[in-house]
């Protein structure tokens, strides 16, 4: 790989601080190093893009991924499934994120996500009443990673005592997007095909259980089906149920972490919140802007033609829209590189723009909001064990494997 | 520094703005953002402080909000002093006075007009006075409108389509109320959108349950004993029993008041620069006359240097944000008001928006999704520019064609889109009826010529 910066911003070295070099990468607003991939890093063209038409997400309209670094393996074609709504373009997008909407947000479902408040914040209480030995808690393992997946149980509706079994495949799918550089590739991707395989399997029987005997969960609703659009097929409901899991769980991992990390940092910040925790709302959009759990997009390519300030890029070309980069772009942002969460003008990036912005984004911000409201108040004196905390691996989910914190103590809930 | 003349006034000058509405409201809080310490004094001839009017026409008829509860959020203190419930009655442009029905002067050194325009009334005098004959604008209108769907009415009959008469006719339908639509124009929504799109529209109603009557006049309404309204007569010689009537005929700019004061205001609204600096009758721009919102009519060098009046939620912040900016700068700090005209409804569970002029345009394709889901994008062309933009349920990708508009660039589109469909391979005339025949109005008025035709036509006052 020869593409100077853009492997910089890959190296697992520059992980813990990557913004110097999307500074570095806004000085050539489109970037192209010959064979690689166009990177778009500055907000407004960014914020542009994701509303163009001429740009899709369907990985089939990619001419060649010649030099792209993040090009797919095709690991995901192997499972068979559909591409999930994500990776398709309007009208097949439209109609299968319509229907997976219907359950979950308004106009037809308005109050499923604030209706999951009680049970997040039981969640919550729980996990944190069980952090255990207060010198040496990993906010990931102990917190940040079980939340989310607890969570999405409830959310499709996965009965409590296959709970157990159904965080092992979710753990697995996700540490497949993340690889450990030192296990062996060949065993890791075993596990994987079986966990995937094992997940499908259990999803299609509970599909098949919910259209019989349908609750109020959204797995439920989707394999019912009683919008306009009908109701999905079966392997559509699998790959979308796929989405939900995946999109809605590394990413929130990575809010929350990134969220203890940054007010860990920014002790009055961290002052702040305990004291008052209707403070979690803007703290966490100004997070979605300084600490984006989803780096950038490498999911687009134009139909045809494009230009971009005077560059022309090609039909087919593989394109990188930083998100990351937008949101600490100075001709937007005063002062970018602060963390200020009472910012007023606070249109980030960091959940995208356009079609695909980001389908759970009402969850995440709540997720976020409880977990770190909740832990503000309750630990007692928290503080930093490892700065920077070692990181994962992906630089596109981009967050802290492990985040070792110490407290004094824990408040009862 | 000198102590300039714009630096008193910002200190301790008076600034007057009649219209207490949502163009006055974020004027004059721009004033106080931009430091204004002087005397602010807002008239509005209703008693209310600023309300929000789209939620008039949707959640109010719907019953699932109060008419009395849409006021305006306020973005800051703006300490003004505030004249509720009296309406400008003159003004005396040489001596610096608004004066006011009640007879009181009020002197200012800057003034912004932003009186908006009020709903087109029922012609016939005796016919609107009958009960149950309504128009809906204010907040009043709203919830006395509402009381009488909550009564239950058996058949509404609502006269023009345009906007705000297809939302009402949507919050009949979704109130199980039985709705006729009459409508002079072809299609709803013609004025605006053009016949492809009217014809997209008239589907909605009809599949909806509307009985939608297009082509049609209402000649005559017809009252009971007690004062009533029981039917309404029609065009093609029928008689339609109704128990609820909505006149939905557009708007009238609220202007008469300014009349023999000097002021180029008339019928069509105020005249004024990009800057909104309000002109004279000899088209003499003024120095400390500014208009904003409904009432305004501006140059747009993006439109031909076409006179814009728009009645656009969106255009009324905005102008009334550049007006606050320009009174209180110098010359060369002014901003002109280039915005590019966007407005939206809700009718039918349609989310529906548009951008630019589409009433320019002659020619429209559909780029994305398709009429017959009614989900799609179609783009106006007006000699071989994009001009404007409407999306049924499809407003995401609306802001790529704003951009399209602002850069003036090609029609019909040269290049393919994610979602073209067999019927939007090729643009289709718009459709537009001919603009001297009256319809329920378009929400954008074009009312100039283009420097190029050299042409000058005098219209004598008197409306």
């Amino acid at each position: 790989m020869s593409h100077g910066i853009l492997s910089q911003i890959l190296d697992y070295a520059n992980r813990a601080n990557p913004y110097p070099l999307y500074e570095e990468l806004r000085k050539t607003p489109v970037f192209h190093d010959g064979t690689g991939p166009y990177v778009i890093s500055t907000y407004y063209d960014i914020q542009s893009l994701l509303h163009d038409p001429r740009l899709s997400s369907d990985s089939r309209n990619l001419a060649a991924t010649a030099g792209d670094p993040l090009a797919e393996d095709g690991g995901e074609e192997a499972t068979a499934l559909p591409p999930s709504f994500l990776k398709l373009d309007p009208p097949e997008h439209d109609r299968l994120r319509r229907m997976t909407n219907r359950p979950f947000g308004p106009p037809h479902s308005p109050r499923r996500v604030d209706g999951m408040r009680d049970g997040l914040r039981d969640i919550v209480t729980g996990l944190i009443d069980n952090l255990g030995d207060t010198e040496g808690i990993d906010l990931v393992d102990q917190f940040a990673y079980p939340f989310p997946v607890t969570m999405i149980c409830q959310l499709l509706g996965v009965p409590r005592e296959d709970e157990a079994r159904f965080h092992v495949w979710a753990d697995t799918l996700a540490a497949s997007l993340d690889p450990d550089p030192d296990s062996d590739p060949a065993e890791r991707q075993r596990s994987t095909h079986d966990s995937r395989m094992e997940l499908g399997m259990y999803l299609a029987g509970l599909i098949e259980e919910r259209r019989k005997k349908p609750g109020d969960d959204m797995l439920s609703q989707l394999a019912v089906g009683h919008g306009p659009d009908d109701s999905m097929s079966t392997m559509e409901l699998l790959s979308t149920a796929a989405l939900l899991l995946i999109a809605g769980h590394e990413t929130t991992v990575n809010l929350i972490t990134n969220g203890m990390l940054t007010l860990l940092r920014n002790p009055d910040v961290l002052a702040q919140l305990r004291q008052d925790s209707r403070l979690a709302v803007p703290l966490v959009e100004e997070l979605l802007r300084f600490e984006p759990p989803v780096q950038l997009l490498p999911q687009r390519t134009p139909l045809v033609d494009i230009e971009v300030r005077g560059t022309t890029i090609p039909k087919g070309s593989s394109m990188w829209l930083i998100l990351a980069s937008g949101n600490r772009d100075p001709g937007r942002f005063k002062d970018p590189d602060r963390f200020d969460p009472h910012r007023k003008d606070i249109q980030h990036l960091g959940l995208g723009s356009g079609i695909h912005s980001c389908f759970g984004a009402p969850l995440a911000r709540l997720e976020a909001q409880l977990a770190l409201s909740e832990l503000a108040r309750r630990l007692e004196n928290p503080r930093l064990l490892e700065d920077p905390p070692p990181y994962r691996q992906n630089a596109v989910l981009r967050g802290p494997r492990h985040l070792r914190i110490a407290c004094d103590g824990i408040r009862p809930a | 520094m000198a102590d300039t003349a714009l630096e008193q006034l910002k200190r301790s000058g008076k600034i007057v703005v009649v219209g207490a509405s949502l163009a006055g409201l974020r004027a004059a809080e721009t004033m106080r953002e931009k430091g204004f310490a002087g005397s602010l004094t807002l008239i509005g001839d209703e008693p209310y402080e600023p309300y929000d009017r789209p939620p008039l026409s949707k959640q109010v008829l719907l019953g699932k909000g109060d008419a009395e509860h849409t006021a305006l959020p306020r973005r800051r203190a703006i300490d003004a002093e505030w004249r509720l419930g009296v309406a400008a009655s003159g003004l005396d442009m040489a001596a610096r006075k608004v004066l006011l029905a009640d007879g009181e002067e009020v002197p200012y050194d800057r003034l912004l007009i932003a009186t908006g325009v009020r709903a087109r009334a029922w012609p016939n005098e005796a016919e609107r006075e009958l009960d149950g004959v309504f128009t809906l604008r204010t907040r009043e209108d709203g919830a006395a409108l509402a009381r009488s769907l909550n009564a239950g009415p058996r058949r509404v009959l609502v006269i023009g389509a345009g906007f705000t008469g297809s939302e009402i006719a949507s919050a009949c339908r979704e109130r199980g109320l039985e709705v006729t639509v009459a409508e002079r124009g072809d299609a709803p929504l013609v004025g605006a959108l053009g016949g492809v799109i009217g014809a997209v529209a008239a589907e909605l109603h009809r599949e909806n349950g509307v009985d939608l009557r297009t082509g049609i006049m209402v000649t005559g309404l017809e009252g009971d004993a007690t004062g009533r309204v029981r039917a309404a007569h029609l065009s093609d010689g029928t008689t339609l029993e109704c128990d609820v009537v909505v006149a939905s005929l557009g708007a009238q700019r609220n202007t008469e008041w300014l009349t023999g004061s000097g002021l180029g205001a008339g019928p069509r609204g105020i005249a004024c620069d990009a800057g909104c600096r309000a002109f004279d009758i000899r088209g003499i721009v003024t120095d400390d006359v500014y208009v904003a919102g409904d009432v305004a009519r501006s140059p747009h060098a993006l439109f031909g240097y076409q006179f814009l009046s728009l009645e656009h939620w969106g255009n009324a912040v905005a102008q009334a944000d550049t007006a606050a900016h320009n009174m209180l700068s110098e010359s060369t700090d002014r901003r002109p008001h280039l915005w590019v005209p966007a407005f939206w409804s809700s009718q039918f569970g349609v989310n529906i928006k548009s951008v630019g002029v589409p009433s320019m345009g002659t020619e429209i394709m559909i780029t994305q999704g398709s009429r017959a889901e009614r989900r799609f994008t179609g783009v106006y062309g007006y000699q071989g520019r994009v001009i404007g933009a409407v999306t049924f349920d499809n407003s995401r990708w609306l802001q790529f064609y704003e951009q399209q508009i602002e850069a003036t660039a090609p029609f019909p589109p040269p290049f393919t889109t994610v979602d073209r469909r067999s019927d939007g391979q090729r643009p289709i005339p718009a459709d537009f009826p001919d603009p001297s025949v009256p319809t329920h109005g378009p929400t954008i008025t074009l009312s100039g010529y283009s420097p190029a035709d050299r042409r000058i036509t005098f219209t004598p006052a008197g409306h």
